[in-house]
This record gives C-alpha cells, structure tokens and sequence, in this order.
C-alpha cells in the first residue's frame, strides 16, 4: 500500500531532517553525550565508597542507573524539540503538507532514538574505562541496550505530547525536567532504596526507573543489592514490569500524541 | 438527464461561505460569517489591520484549522471534508518564515520536496530550480539563520512552490521586511502572477494588495466589509490627498487657492497649520497649486500627496480607524518575540 510506504519514507524524511541537524549544529551532540559522561565520572569517583561489599564495587550498580536516567531525559529533549518547531512555525507548515498525521512525531521519535543509541555507545565506553565489566553473556548485554532504547523510545512519546500542548519550548524542557529529574533519584539508580522513608520506599519500588535499573543490572549480570526490600512485584520481576511500563505509556500517548498534532495550533 | 455543475462565466478557484471560527468559547469571533471567493488564475488581496481574521482565513483554508461553521472549497475540494487531497494542490507561506534554521536553504528544500513525495532525485532538480528563480543560489549552503529577513521570506516562499500548487496562499508575504526586502518579495510575487498562479494573499498595507491583486476584501472584525477592485476602493476613498503646512498668516490664501484647484472644501488643521484637501489629478493638482502659491509669494513649509492607506480606506468604510483587536493573539496566533536560539 503507497499510503502505508509513505507514512514510512515521510517519517523518516523527518529522521533525517534531525541527524541533519546534528551535523549542522555538533555542539548538541557533544552535550548530550559529555553530560552523561559527566555523571558517570562525578557518581563513579564521589560516591565510589558506598560499594563497599558490592561484587566489582559501586561502579557496577552505578552505570545501569545512569544509561537508565540518561534515557529518561529523552523525554524533555524530544518536548523542547517539537515545542521548538511549533514556535517556528515549521508545524504548520508539516500540516500543510499531504503527509501522514502521524510521519512528523513518528519522525522525531525515531531520530531521538537514533540520538540514544550513540550517547549510550559513549557512556558504555566511558563506563567500561572507569572499570564497568557486565559478567553477562553478550546476549544479554544486547538485551539491556535494547532495553533501555525502548525505555527512551517510550518516553519519547510522552515528550511529544508535552511539547505539542506547551506554548513555549524553553519552559517545556523545564518542567519535563524538574518532572523526570526526582523521577530518576526517587529510585534505585543511585542508592539502595532501604535507607528511604517507607512512603517512598513503596513510590521508589513501583517507579519505572526502578524497575528499568533492576531490569538492566539483571541483564548485565549483576545482583541488584539497590533494590530488594519489600520484595514486591516490581522489584521480583523488573524486565516484565518495565516492559508493562513501556507498553501502557505507548498505548496512552502514541494515540493522544497524533491526535493531538492533528489539531495543532501555534499559539 | 441531470445538466453538470455549470460555472457561471469563470471557475472559482477558492470559496468560502459564511465562515465562523470562535476562539475561548465564543468569547473572541475570529470570524463572522466571513465569505469570499477567488476566481481561477486572479489574486485577491485580504485587507485588514492586525486580529481582523486575515490569518484565520487562511489557516481555515488551508486545512491547518477547522471552522465552527460554514462551508470552504480550494480548487472544488471541500477543506473539512477532505483536507488530505486539498494539501496536494495549496502552497502556503506563513507570517513567519517556517523553515528549520538550522539547516541550509538546500537540506530545506529537497526536505520539503521528499515531503511532497518527490524522489530524491526530482526534489534535489527542483530545489536547485528554485533556488535560482529566488536569486538564492549563491546562499544555497548556508544555513538559514545566516539569512536576512528577506531571503528567509523568499525561501519560505519558495517552500511552498515545490509542486507547482495550483493555489497559494500567502499571509503577510512583506511584514517585518525592510523597504528594499519587501521590493524583492514583490517582484517574485509578481512574476508568479505573470505564471498565472491563483493566489489570495492577506496584507495590512493597501499598497501592497494594490501593487499584487486584482480584486480585494476589506476585513474587520471577522467580517468582510468592503469588496472591490484597487481601483473601486481608492475612488470609494476619495483618491489622493493634498497637504500642505504653510505659515500662520498664510492659511487663509493659501486654502483658497488649494480649494479652488482642488474643486473641494478642504480640513485645516490650526495648530498644525495644515492644510488637507482629496485632489483628482494627483502630481498635476500638486503643481499646480505650487505655481499659484508660488505667484502668491507663499512660501509653503510642508507639502505631500498622500495615498490613501489602509486607515483611509477604514475610516471612510466603517467611520472608525483600524483598530488593533482586543486580544491580538487569541484572533491571530502570532510567534512570541524571542531572542534567536543561540
């Protein structure tokens, strides 16, 4: 079907348009992968101590929670995106064009994605040179990357129904951010959840970034020593309920987000 | 046998019919009952100051926003009920150049010509086309933020020739440009004219819908107020105006000489001393009146034919000034003033 075939080539139209941009414009390529970078030398040699007892040290539960929060901000980085291009005018120009509703938020979704995989090829490199070593099979290495993409993939669907409702899109990638910033500490990624206030216990067990770092230190061949309390749901089984997570969050913003773009106005 | 839909003399290439757009639950009317039509291969220039509804005209017609009510068609397609195949034949460029400004003028092009499901190959043909119809292909690789307003404005415009549209719309094509920008954007709009391109075109400056259109709407308030052709409007208006400022002593001379060649009762301004008159004859009137005041040994201080502006037209049609809307951006989504993103 040409209409199906063309959804796909318009989307990826769009794609291209952003590594374009990359090229254009390197400077945000290089922030994106030296924050993270950041993180992993700051948390690797501040909070290096607290591994006392952790097979391989800190550094091994440390850097799932990092691809993990990393991932997470694909959320304010795909808003701020789309809030850019309705300021610009270039979303009504896009729906002025006979294309698919949904090849523009299709687009900007696969391209953040594609930003994803070379920011988490860096920080995996950085993480292997400040002493990461995965004791999994590569199988399962694969898995947790893959994962994690999703996990980003995922989220990318709820920043593009925030940047398509914001009016403007430096104040847009605030707000996902003080949203998504506590999400990724309110967790399991940095600290065991164990020394928590019980509330937040519960919250910190139930949050998919938990699930999302137990998912991935299972994956990578470590036993997640952050996460175990309550001996909940979750935290037994963080793969299936991450991949719950994922499945709801597409099911609930893909739709509202092409409904949404449908009607878009610049105001 | 039923007789086919007969076109009374020429096709209507655009019609709009008593369209209402509201804004914030009917507090704010957009658009009141507003109908205009295009004739195949004509321009029609949409007058009207700030938050008349000249961009929400547009936006209805080019599928970007749904009426409340009444009835659209661009090229006999219906805009509500089949936007998709509307969007193959329109072209729009917007008030604000919609361009991704970090790419060249190049990557914009053959982006949007892949948007227009162009093969590579076609769009990349195109895009260079283009570029040298625009005077644009010295810039071709440099990215658009490097651009003066005016190239934006030519490559925005550019953007939405890629497939040859069989209507465009252009809204406020020249705000913002300086005079010699805006001379640019005339000259490619008129040549595209001369292609015999359907084009409505929305402008707050009479001049411009003068310069561009053949016919024109007079908007205000969501209302259509005043239709004609440039020529219709201006004589409605009372043509040209005299003014001339003279010393004070002089006022009283100096008017009875400018009514007389004037063949009208003039509008004396005290305080300013100035005096006012609509003349027929424009630049001959205006010689005429500085030879006899010349013989008079009046020494004139100030002196202009004006041209009617849109504030003329206004304050002849509806008796008031062209108002800027109570809330400007509920009428007219408009791009907030930011500084660039660098």
């Amino acid at each position: 079907m040409s209409s199906v075939k063309h959804s796909v080539s318009d989307a990826l139209v769009i794609t291209k348009r952003q590594l374009q941009q990359l090229v254009r414009v390197p400077e945000v390529l290089i922030f994106n992968t030296i924050q993270p970078v950041m993180f992993v030398l700051l948390f690797r040699y501040v909070f290096g101590g607290l591994g006392v007892g952790i097979p391989g040290g800190y550094v091994q539960l440390l850097m799932p929670g990092i691809f993990v929060q990393t991932v997470t901000f694909t959320l304010a980085a795909t808003a701020q995106g789309l809030a850019q291009d309705m300021e610009k005018g270039l979303i009504d120009r896009f729906r002025s064009l006979p294309i698919s509703r949904s090849a523009v938020v299709m687009g900007r979704t696969l391209g953040d994605g594609l930003l994803n995989i070379v920011v988490l090829v860096v920080m995996g490199v950085a993480g292997y040179i400040v002493g990461w070593r995965p004791t999994s099979s590569l199988l399962h290495i694969a898995a947790g990357f893959i994962l994690l993409l999703f996990f980003g993939y995922a989220l990318s669907w709820c920043g593009v129904f925030a940047g398509l409702i914001s009016k403007d899109a430096r104040v847009v990638a605030n707000v996902s951010f003080l949203f998504t910033f506590p999400l990724t500490f309110l967790s399991n990624a940095f600290a065991s959840t164990t020394t928590m206030p019980k509330p937040l216990q519960y919250f910190a067990e139930w949050n998919p970034v938990s699930t999302m770092v137990a998912a991935t230190r299972q994956l990578f061949g470590f036993h997640n020593t952050f996460g175990v309390t309550a001996h909940s749901y979750p935290s037994e089984h963080p793969i299936v309920t991450s991949l719950f997570y994922m499945v709801v969050l597409m099911a609930i913003f893909m739709p509202l987000s092409v409904r949404r773009y449908k009607s878009a106005n610049r105001r | 046998m039923i007789a086919p839909l007969a076109y009374d003399g020429a096709m209507k290439s655009v019609i709009a019919e008593n369209l209402v757009k509201t804004y914030r639950n009917g507090q704010v009317k957009a658009l009141d009952n507003l109908s205009l039509d295009v004739e195949e291969g004509t321009v029609l220039g949409v007058l009207g100051p700030n938050g008349a509804g000249k961009t929400t005209t547009v936006r209805v017609l080019s599928t970007l926003l749904k009426p409340d009510s009444g009835h659209a068609t661009v090229g006999g397609i219906d805009v509500v009920k089949d936007p998709k195949a509307v969007r193959e034949i329109i072209g729009l460029s917007g008030q604000y150049a919609a361009l991704d400004e970090t790419l060249t003028g190049w990557d914009n092009l053959v982006m949007f010509g892949r948007l227009y499901h162009l093969s590579g190959e076609q769009a990349r043909v195109r895009a260079k086309e283009l570029l040298e119809q625009f005077s644009l292909t010295d810039s071709a690789h440099r990215p658009i933020k490097t651009f003066s307003g005016g190239m934006r404005r030519r490559l925005d415009l550019a953007a939405s020739l890629i497939v040859r549209p069989k209507v465009l719309f252009l809204d406020e094509p020249t705000t913002g440009l300086d005079p010699r920008g805006r001379m640019e954007m005339w000259e490619v709009i008129q040549s595209l004219v001369k292609d015999g391109v359907t084009l409505l075109l929305t402008t707050q400056y009479l001049e411009e819908a003068d310069q561009l259109a053949d016919d024109i709407v007079v908007i205000d308030r969501g209302q259509v107020i005043a239709r004609g052709s440039s020529d219709q409007l201006k004589a409605e208006v009372g043509g040209e105006r005299l003014e001339i400022v003279v010393d004070e002593s002089d006022i009283d001379a100096a008017r009875a000489v400018i009514e007389r060649i004037a063949g009208a009762s003039s509008v004396v301004d005290q305080g300013l001393r100035k005096i006012s008159a609509p003349v027929r004859a424009g630049t001959d009137s205006l010689i005429e009146v500085v030879r006899e005041l010349d013989a008079l040994k009046i020494h004139p201080l100030d002196l202009a034919l004006k041209r009617p502006s849109l504030d003329d037209v206004f304050m002849s049609i509806t008796g008031h000034a062209a108002e800027e809307a109570v809330d400007d951006s509920a009428a007219e989504p408009t791009k907030k003033k930011k500084g660039g993103r660098k």
